[in-house]
């Protein structure tokens, strides 16, 4: 992708435990455009979270990046220095997490919390930053910002929290914004405004989102494309009309046959033998084949990502799903 | 796979523990102390008791003097002739076995009454454990002191007056323990199938109680024999006849500013060395029975 | 708030109504007191006079009913060897005691908050592990023994510091203090160090755990998303959170120094409380013993009850327990 504004290349993340080597992102590519929302799928444990915290620089010990670039306006992050890519987080990439109950601090107002992440960039009287988080408050829909500035998390529904959350994400205007499932931890209802929130204010700004989530309904009506993660590598990646309307790899199938529909009403779900592998020291070949019903010898080679298709749409697997119809 | 199954918890336990070589060299140095407590008969160069072998001319010497009859006094001497090196370990002894006693005994009651509360819970587990509650809010050392003006000097006495102080920290631990067992499905299962209370509580509560017993127990060892050192400093611990390391302590107080320190300096040395290896196991076996931190 | 606050000072009264009774029957229970303070060779006459003038002959609970009568009034029974009211002898000797305690939380509180911060956040390092095992040292270490090998250095071998005693003392509003000397702070700094090496070694392993426990929570990985400082996220996020249950230990332990300096001040000679109810104790003389234990358990109540106050106001999510907005 020639105009990325973050692409991320081969990049691994391995966890050096005393158990073992866990490979929780192995061998993991993409670019992201401008104004681009990109879904990043996969059931707990595929690596897509750890992919996050590697953009961000966020991954804890044991875990560390063992390979791979991200590049970020030409220049590789993950070769910053500490101070340097300090100044990136937050800024020109920030970051939504899943819990905010459990990201926002309980102890401090949400006016500190908000102020301290512009003050921690720039040079601007208090009073100035104080104006532009109540303006960021206003955008993300949350009435009367006066009163919220003053409260403590606790205060807040999970909803508004998260609303917060977000406001706190744009603050300083940033390029890319990582959401690790922003929307899980709340009622349905309350996900739909939120999702429209971020569709909205991303085609304001021009931001890129990257949208991890594990939920492909989320998916489909929001990102512009798609990568499916399995056990730490992509398999699957293209436009979402493309993987979610045409999938090509036999999980990425699993995943939307498993997922109830209109179409099958009165038939039973279907769901996908086999449990996700542990990632600990995990071989080559490809990790879906235990539970693949196409496997051959073949898969005990680790297939790498190739074109299919359309130019865009690329897929990890020896043998790819016929188009559906054909 | 096969291998994993087959490590029981105390395997498990055993290797996480051997992880930190402190914590190892805090358990052979425990062990060195235990021994040379079990066997001070045999390896005192003197019976620091039989008044017969003293010999009140040989008092207040320095370390590495040697008596009358040719014997080196490595430790130095008290103030009535008693080799230290001897005093000390026939102290150990004292100490550690009070130390040991009154944790067991402790243990047993704080066990039995946190059962109690957690299984019959009511009116019966809020009485126990307010008296624990109140009894902890007030320092040890405050309870100790009252117990033992009331009930004066004495082995027996003394013991008493450490598991009336220790008790409430079992029953506690017993009974938030059992609480979170008793919730748990298997306990409904046991009672739907009629089994008796008491083998509810023995065989399937009990061992869930254990490994926090476990640290907690080592923790209070070590309390208890600073508590009764301290208590015997102040005189009104152990009797003169049955002199723990906190006795020889306050033996070498009075000498202490004439110089000759050695008579309350050694016997501290061991009681230090004794609690410090207690406290180093106690650590690290904490560490390993609650994996919570292990990140 | 109002509500909590009676209900807690009904529940307190109760309490030290009971501990009164158990107190006083406890310490009545000991040995003969007659037979210490009057000269064995007094005849019998005498030795009935005496009985009969400190109340000794009556049946215990007529003792405890005068007893408690006087209490009502602030009066706690008068010494059986001074002769002067309990209660006077025990506020005489309090603001010693309080002096040492405080000046020795300080010393815990100003060391063992770094240093348990440090050994937190660089669990593996020289430092940190050596802080730690130093914190385990810390409470081995008998603390009786460690003061008096403190005057052993300090005073006998090197000559620095006096032994024993407390100094000079001048009075700030209307309590005698001594730290305002430098005098008086070298009788202060020996006992208060001993006294403070035990809270020393328990503050710096609490904080240690406490920040590893902080340093794991989500809000330290989000405020590090937002590109906040190290010194930021630590000084402000991870402290605030771990200085809530710091501070009220801080607060309960505050009593338990107070009783601990009972051995400090039995091997310093410092002339507070806690000396006095060891010679109490040796001397039998039971209406200082039972003043003792009543204003101990009183001031313990106190400090428990202003602790939970002190929590509530600290953590906003128990400050304001109003629902979601």
């Amino acid at each position: 992708m020639t105009d990325a504004v973050l692409s991320v290349e081969g990049l691994r993340t391995h966890f050096l435990t005393k158990a073992g080597v866990i490979k929780a992102v192995d061998d993991v590519s993409f670019g992201i455009a401008r104004g681009e929302v990109l879904g990043l799928v996969g059931e707990s444990g595929s690596g897509k979270s750890v992919t996050g915290y590697s953009i961000m620089g966020l991954v804890d010990a044991p875990g560390r990046i063992v390979a791979g670039r991200i590049v970020y306006r030409g220049e590789d992050i993950t070769a910053l220095e500490p101070e340097a890519m300090r100044r990136l987080r937050g800024n020109r990439i920030a970051m939504i997490f899943q819990d905010p109950m459990m990201t926002l601090n309980p102890v401090l107002t949400i006016e500190t919390q908000m102020v301290e992440a512009i003050l921690a960039h720039e040079r601007v009287p208090y009073a100035a930053a104080v104006a532009r988080a109540r303006a960021c408050l206003a955008q993300v829909g949350i009435a009367s910002p006066d009163a919220r500035l003053a409260a403590y998390p606790h205060q807040f529904s999970g909803g508004m929290r998260q609303r917060v959350a977000i406001a706190i994400a744009l603050l300083n205007v940033p390029d890319v914004i990582i959401a690790d499932e922003p929307t899980t931890a709340l009622d349905v209802t309350i996900q739909g405004q939120i999702l429209f929130e971020m569709q909205k204010l991303t085609r304001e700004t021009g931001a890129a989102l990257i949208w991890i989530t594990h939920d492909l309904s989320v998916i489909a009506g929001l990102a512009d494309r798609v990568c499916v993660m399995y056990a730490g590598r992509i398999v699957e990646q293209g436009t979402t009309a493309d993987v979610l309307g045409a999938p090509r790899h036999p999980y990425t199938r699993g995943l939307l046959d498993s997922v109830p529909g209109q179409a099958q009403e009165q038939r039973r779900l279907r769901n996908i033998p086999g449990m996700t592998p542990s990632l600990l020291d995990i071989g080559p070949g490809c990790a879906f084949r235990v539970r693949c019903a196409y496997a051959t010898e073949i898969c005990a080679q680790t297939p790498q990502m190739t074109p299919i298709g359309s130019a865009d749409h690329t897929l990890r697997c020896f043998y790819p799903l016929a188009v559906a119809g054909a | 796979m096969a291998s994993a199954a087959a490590e029981t918890p105390f395997r498990r336990i055993a290797s996480d523990f051997a992880d930190s070589r402190i914590a190892v060299f805090g358990l052979a140095l425990l062990g060195l102390i235990v021994l040379m407590a079990i066997a001070a008969p045999l390896i005192s160069p003197q019976n620091p008791y039989d008044l017969a072998q003293l010999d009140v001319l040989d008092g207040r010497l320095p370390p590495g003097s040697v008596s009358a009859d040719g014997a080196t006094f490595w430790l130095g001497t008290d103030d009535q002739g008693r080799d230290m090196l001897s005093a000390i370990f026939y102290g150990l002894r004292i100490s550690l076995s009070v130390g040991v006693a009154s944790t067991v005994l402790a243990l047993a009651l704080g066990l039995g009454l946190g059962l109690a509360a957690a299984y019959f819970g009511g009116k019966v587990e809020m009485l126990i454990m307010r008296i624990a509650d109140i009894q902890l809010s007030f320092p040890a050392i405050l309870i100790a002191l009252i117990l033992l003006a009331v009930l004066g000097q004495g082995m027996s006495k003394i013991i008493a007056a450490l598991v009336a102080v220790q008790w409430a920290y079992y029953a506690r631990t017993v009974r938030s323990a059992a609480l979170v067992e008793k919730r748990r499905e298997y306990v409904e299962a046991a009672r739907c199938l009629a089994l008796t209370p008491a083998r509810i509580v023995f065989r399937h509560i009990l061992p869930n109680c254990l490994p926090p017993l476990i640290v907690v127990a080592t923790v209070q060892v070590a309390a208890a024999i600073a508590l009764e050192a301290t208590l015997s400093f102040l005189g009104l611990g152990l009797p003169i006849t049955e002199p723990s390391l906190g006795l020889l302590i306050a033996n070498g107080y009075q000498y202490l500013l004439s110089g000759k320190y050695w008579i309350s300096f050694f016997p501290g040395i061991a009681l230090l060395l004794t609690i410090f290896s207690i406290n180093l196991v106690a650590d690290q076996l904490r560490d390993v029975i609650n994996p919570r931190l292990q990140r | 708030m109002l509500v909590y606050v009676i209900r807690r000072s009904l529940q307190a009264l109760l309490v030290m109504f009971v501990m009164s009774i158990l107190v006083f029957v406890g310490v009545y229970a000991i040995g003969n007191p007659i037979d210490i303070l009057i000269n064995p060779l007094a005849d019998q006459i005498e030795r009935e006079h005496a009985i009969a003038a400190l109340g000794l002959d009556q049946p215990l609970w007529t003792q405890y009913g005068k007893f408690l009568a006087g209490a009502m009034h602030g009066d706690l029974g008068r010494s059986f060897v001074h002769s002067t009211p309990a209660l006077g002898l025990i506020l005489q000797r309090m603001p010693a005691t309080l002096e040492l305690a405080l000046v020795a939380m300080l010393i815990a509180i100003l060391l063992g908050i770094p240093l348990g911060l440090w050994a937190g956040l660089k669990p593996r390092s020289i430092a940190g592990r050596s802080i730690m095992a130093g914190s385990i040292l810390g409470f081995s270490l008998p603390t009786f023994w460690v003061g008096l090998m403190l005057i052993m250095v300090f005073s006998v071998m090197l000559g620095w510091l006096p032994s024993n005693g407390r100094g000079p003392t001048q009075e700030v509003l209307g309590v005698p203090v001594s730290f305002l000397s430098l005098e008086g702070w070298r009788h202060l700094i020996l006992p208060a160090i001993n006294l403070a090496l035990f809270k020393l070694a328990l503050l710096i392993r609490l904080t240690r755990s406490g920040t590893r426990e902080a340093l794991l929570q989500d809000y330290v990985k989000f405020a590090r998303a937002k590109g906040l400082t190290n010194a930021r996220v630590i000084g402000v996020h991870v402290l605030r959170n771990i200085l809530i249950p710091i501070v009220t230990i801080i607060g309960l332990e505050f009593g338990s120094v107070i009783a601990f300096a009972i051995v400090t001040e039995s091997v310093f000679a410092w002339p507070g409380m806690g000396k006095l109810l060891i010679d109490s104790i040796n001397l039998l003389d039971r209406p200082v013993i039972v003043a003792y234990l009543l204003i101990t358990v009183f001031m313990f109540i106190v400090i428990n009850l202003l602790v939970d106050l002190l929590y509530s106001t600290l953590d906003p999510r128990v400050r304001l327990a109003d629902s979601k907005g």
